[in-house]
């Protein structure tokens, strides 16, 4: 489904990554993991189109996304989550999702103006449709709470409810359990299982490896934007470069 | 008690009464001046909140709203409704042509936010000329009593038709534009743009179109006030949107950069000031008083009333 070929990407002088590949497969819950400062979330940002790769390419489903901008690849089915969250503070949880579903609304601007009744049954639809998305994340009792009210945790569901409105083919997932304690980790990891099980293709990174063990079926360890691994959790896991980069080379 | 005495006594009396209904009727005077800043001002802030550019552009296009008007009564012999409809309907386009050829081209390279604030100096410049190369520099006037002097009697206020429509209009837009924002995907896009313009874009929302969305409301309600004021005090000139632009640009910044509900009471405060000065101090002090006092408020709120650093909302 989505196909990273030879990423290289130099920031300045600097090259943090340095031909990556990977594939992500249809139905998939795909793990990349590595130290701090591997590339992780540059690889996001590069395949959601923030960032320009220095060369390589992106291919979803068949096509080339490299230079699209954003909101064109989130037209092609590709939503993301991020590390430092990025909630709409000042909105109610309802309108962040409602937000999120804006592709799915097709009146225009003259609708909008006019209050024509095609706008009017679109936005119920959708309405009902965005409570059903809180729910999904266990948050519908709160829809109409400011964003900003919401705990560490609770925005970090609430962003993850958002880039599903969007309905995606493929949803990337920036750390979701970080800063979270162990009971909400466990019960965010159920709920990626069951959004994945709606459907979603689901590559995320984490740090936590209990989160990663648990819950993919393929990984890929990135290291100093090199991809040093990649296969099942079980082979990740045994591969001497993996525990060296993690752990450090023995004396 | 004596009869002098008592007699004085009723004599203050009818005095503080007559202060209070000179008073209530500078407050409904101000009120209409206020509501039509507001309007005026909200635009402007939409523009700010949104596409975070400072659109000097929008005294000229309230310029623009009012000789729409002014033509669509005069040669289109048009109502009220329907002039005030024409003159939106210029003035958003008109917003939306400048930031099409004069904005968006800047933001396309980089997103140096002092270079689209020139590019509209030169675009009001540039129309403003070409409205006194076709008008002159004389001011008109909408035709003898085309909204009726009719005037209604409310306890001690009396209320000029004129400016009960203007009240009532310009409440009627904000309130839509609020429920519009609100209440519709593309006002919600147009919020989440104000928040966070890149997480927007994630999300699938077209940030240019919610950039020409808003550049055309913003205009639209530029030209409503501009055609409210041009009948209100009659005289229609090319360089109408001169003052205009200071008073949106000082009830903008008094109010909060950005917020809607600022527009509204910064514009309602800068209206009572203007009034007020006007009748309990003298003309000749008017924008003295009314800047002074904006002046002093921002001392006090230097982020503006509803403005907190850092933040912005639409």
């Amino acid at each position: 489904m989505l196909k990273v070929q030879n990423i290289i990407k130099d920031f300045g002088g600097l090259r943090v990554l340095d031909g990556v590949v990977f594939q992500v497969a249809e139905g998939a819950i795909f793990g990349l993991i590595g130290p701090n400062g591997a590339g992780k979330t540059t690889v996001f940002n590069i395949v959601s189109g923030l960032l320009q790769p220095t060369d390589g390419r992106v291919i979803f489903n068949g096509a080339d996304i490299t230079r699209l901008p954003p909101h064109a690849i989130a037209a092609q089915g590709i939503s993301r989550t991020f590390q430092n969250i990025r909630i709409f503070g000042e909105m109610s949880l309802l309108e962040n999702v409602l937000v999120g579903m804006h592709r799915l609304f097709s009146y225009s601007p003259a609708a909008m103006f006019f209050d024509l009744p095609k706008k009017r049954t679109e936005e119920k639809l959708l309405r009902e449709k965005a409570c059903d998305i809180l729910s999904l994340v266990n948050l519908e009792d709160k829809a109409d709470w400011a964003a900003k009210n919401l705990s560490y945790g609770g925005q970090r569901k609430l962003e993850l409810a958002r880039a599903l409105a969007t309905d995606p083919k493929l949803l990337l997932v920036d750390e979701p359990a970080a800063g979270m304690n162990p009971a909400e980790t466990e019960e965010l990891m159920d709920e990626i299982v069951q959004i994945n099980r709606r459907g979603y293709t689901i590559c995320v990174i984490e740090h936590d490896m209990k989160v990663i063990m648990g819950i993919c079926g393929q990984i890929a360890v990135l290291n100093f934007g090199e991809l040093i691994a990649e296969g099942s959790p079980e082979e990740v896991k045994r591969n001497p470069l993996v525990i060296e980069a993690y752990l450090g080379k023995e004396g | 008690m004596e009869p002098e005495t008592a007699f004085s006594a009723i004599g203050e009396d009818l005095i503080c009464i007559g202060r209070v209904t000179v008073f209530l009727q500078q407050f409904a005077n101000a009120l209409a001046l206020g509501s039509v800043y507001a309007l005026f001002a909200i635009g402007f802030t939409l523009i700010f909140g949104v596409l975070e550019i400072i659109t000097l552009a929008h005294g000229t296009i309230f310029m623009v709203g009012a000789f729409a008007g002014l033509l669509a009564v005069t040669k289109l012999h048009l109502g009220l409704g329907p002039a005030i409809l024409t003159a939106m309907l210029a003035a958003g386009t008109l917003g939306w042509v400048i930031d099409l050829v004069a904005v968006r081209p800047l933001r396309k390279r980089s997103f140096h936010h002092l270079a689209p604030m020139i590019a509209t100096i030169g675009c009001a410049t540039f129309i403003t000329s070409i409205a006194q190369g076709l008008f002159g520099a004389e001011a008109y006037r909408f035709p003898f009593d085309f909204v009726p002097a009719t005037s209604y009697t409310l306890g001690p206020v009396q209320l000029t038709l004129l400016q009960l429509i203007i009240i009532a209009i310009s409440f009627a837009f904000m309130v839509i534009i609020i429920v519009l924002l609100h209440k519709t995907k593309w006002g919600k896009a147009v919020r989440a743009v104000a928040e966070n313009r890149r997480t927007a874009a994630l999300l699938g929302i077209p940030v240019d179109r919610v950039y020409q969305i808003t550049s055309f409301t913003a205009g639209a309600l530029g030209g409503a006030a501009g055609i409210l004021t041009g009948i209100n005090f009659n005289t229609i000139h090319a360089f109408m949107g001169g003052p205009m632009l200071h008073r949106g640009i000082a009830v903008v910044i008094l109010g909060g950069m950005g917020d809607i509900r600022g527009a509204l009471l910064g514009g309602l405060i800068l209206g009572f000031s203007e009034i007020m000065s006007v009748a309990y101090i003298s003309s000749d002090f008017r924008d003295a008083v009314s800047f002074g006092l904006l002046f002093l408020i921002l001392l006090l709120k230097p982020a503006g009333i509803f403005g907190r650093t850092g933040e912005r909302k639409v």
